[in-house]
């Protein structure tokens, strides 16, 4: 007998419209399945008996759905999977969960992290580390590892992450699974605990496309308690859900087909071009030649903003207190004790780049960058509808390889990084397993406020390959 | 200013207190981190604006409504000490 678990979102939602399964028993099944086998994985923070309370109705109903444990459910433990924060109740609902809810999804738990969302392995979490389900040795992937394991053991069907500088996209590419980080201003982030404000977006993780644009129809558009939210019209997704447009241009850029590329990560990346070229798509060399200077950009703004956003956290109002002989003291001695090691590096190198005499130098000089990097991906705009690059340089590493050295695991997000900083919309897609059985992802990068092309590109790929229907033996457990 | 030097002056400025192995842990990690960003220097930025977000800025104006907010009880349940409807904390003037 084919197994539920092992449904697409939209899949689930249809047999329960239809009156082939009971909501109330697939959520048991789930929870089951996460508390059983599931366990293993580490992806859950916390998993609820009951789902919380949706009310209303959208084709998405009674389906269950996992959120990152940096968004906020009222009345549900927030952690952020920091010590800091590990007591902590939300007092409200983040817009996403409310709209989440009002689409009839069920919410069923909060997946593991890297603490406050730094970090690329989901090994920085006060929980302990997420495995990865191809290779429990190896990482999922951060800082959305938990919900990235989660759908690909098929715990859940599809989960909430959010992406600062590849959060979503590169845990996907790592675990096999879909992961799409809208436009910077598509999706609201109210209730998301910041990270880098000018950065972040929410977006879903997902087994196939079709649940991709149906998550973003819900998602989507303009919020009365996010000013930075775009009021911009939200088209219907599932319009994207078709043949590939005719004549759509993709751009490959030549930098990120340099020096560090894994030759199987490569030569999967070919075969996609294969695929769309045979579908009647141009590909098309496009230059982004600021490329080289992504990572150091992004660390000091989001280091910036993140030890800005970090200096709330100081045991005065929520999470751990730490006694000092004075105020001072404690708030010294409670950050020092509540915050894990990466966190502190970010705070230390925001701090610094933001400090009397280093913010010309660093913080100012990265936003210039920053521009540059965006005005590269302008330009590439102009003669090409989309770019396609690898989403990741390697399939996924060792749990322990890059952990105590920060530099090279900063590195593994080379290809995501550009598309925050320029605030565009880009997904990452399966395609291919390298030669350990690890799985493989492209990232498809669009114009902003165009994630309908990516959807279209996405699907249309999906339609002739198989690559995100293979499952981890986990998933069959 | 030296490693060690610069990363106490930025504990006191994040307020953060490090333990001896994490303060050389986080110095060595920083000067390499600083060595790599340093690449920025290179970029050519002269008359570039600096970018803060991709964004279009707007003025975002609503009406002055009173509306239903937050309950305070429930912001102050979380609170590490409290007395009453506040947050309790160490003496600050002495």
């Amino acid at each position: 007998m084919s197994n539920i678990t092992h449904l697409s979102g939209l899949a689930l939602a249809e047999k329960i419209k239809a009156g082939a399964a009971d909501a109330a028993q697939l959520f048991n099944t789930f929870r089951d399945k996460i508390k059983g086998k599931g366990k293993e994985l580490n992806s859950f923070v916390e998993v609820y008996d009951t789902p919380v309370a949706a009310k209303g109705n959208s084709v998405l109903s009674g389906v269950p759905i996992a959120i990152k444990d940096n968004i906020c459910i009222k009345g549900k433990r927030i952690t952020c999977a920091s010590k800091i924060l590990n007591t902590h109740t939300a007092v409200y609902d983040a817009t996403v969960i409310e709209r989440l809810k009002n689409a009839g999804l069920r919410i069923i738990g909060t997946c593991n992290m890297d603490e406050f969302a730094f970090g690329s392995s989901t090994e920085n979490s006060c929980y302990g580390r997420v495995k990865n389900p191809w290779d429990l040795t190896r990482i999922p992937g951060g800082s959305s590892g938990g919900s990235a394991a989660a759908v690909a053991a098929r715990l859940v069907p599809f989960a909430l992450g959010s992406d600062t500088g590849g959060s979503i996209r590169q845990p996907a590419a790592l675990c096999g699974v879909v992961g799409m980080k809208p436009t910077y201003g598509r999706v609201s982030r109210f209730g998301l605990i910041a990270f880098g404000s000018s950065l972040d977006q929410i977006g879903p993780i997902t087994t196939d496309m079709a649940d991709c644009a149906q998550l973003l129809n819900i998602l989507c558009g303009e919020d009365k308690h996010d000013s930075t939210c775009a009021a911009i019209a939200v088209p219907d997704f599932t319009q994207g859900l078709s043949e590939l447009k005719p004549g759509v241009r993709i751009g490959i850029p030549k930098e990120y087909f340099a020096v560090g590329l894994n030759v199987e990560v490569k030569a999967s990346i070919d075969e996609v071009l294969n695929v769309f070229k045979s579908k009647g798509a141009k590909i098309v060399e496009v230059t982004l030649p600021h490329t080289e200077y992504a990572v150091a950009t992004y660390y000091i703004i989001g280091a910036s903003e993140a030890s800005s956003n970090l200096q709330r956290f100081d045991g005065v109002r929520y999470g751990l207190r730490v006694k000092g002989d004075n105020l001072i003291d404690t708030y010294a001695k409670t950050r020092g004790e509540g915050f894990g090691a990466e966190a502190k590096r970010r705070i230390f190198l925001g701090t610094y780049s933001l400090s009397s005499g280093y913010y010309d130098a660093y913080f100012v000089r990265a936003l210039k960058v920053r521009r540059l990097i965006k005005e590269d991906f302008d330009k590439a705009f102009k003669t090409v509808d989309v770019i396609l690059t690898p989403t990741s340089p390697t399939a996924a590493f060792k749990a322990g390889e890059k952990i105590s050295d920060p530099l090279s695991m900063y590195l593994s997000d080379i290809y995501t990084i550009s598309a925050n900083l320029a605030g565009v919309p880009a997904v990452s897609i399966p395609c291919g397993f390298n030669k350990e059985n690890l799985p493989i992802g492209f990232q498809l990068i669009g114009k902003a406020f165009d994630e309908m092309t990516l959807i279209n590109l996405g699907f249309a790929y999906q339609n002739v390959t198989d690559f995100h229907q293979k499952m981890p033996k986990i998933a069959y457990e | 200013m030296d490693d060690k030097q610069l990363v106490e002056y930025v504990a006191k400025l994040a307020r953060v207190s490090l333990s001896q192995e994490e303060e050389a842990a986080i110095a060595g990690q920083l000067h390499k981190i600083l060595e790599y960003v340093d690449k920025l220097k290179e970029a050519k930025v002269d008359n570039v604006d600096a970018l803060r977000a991709a964004l279009v800025e707007r003025d975002v104006l609503r009406q002055d409504e009173v509306v239903p907010s937050t309950l305070s009880e429930d912001i102050l349940k979380n609170a590490p000490l409290r007395e009453g409807n506040y947050f309790k904390v160490a003496k600050i003037i002495e």
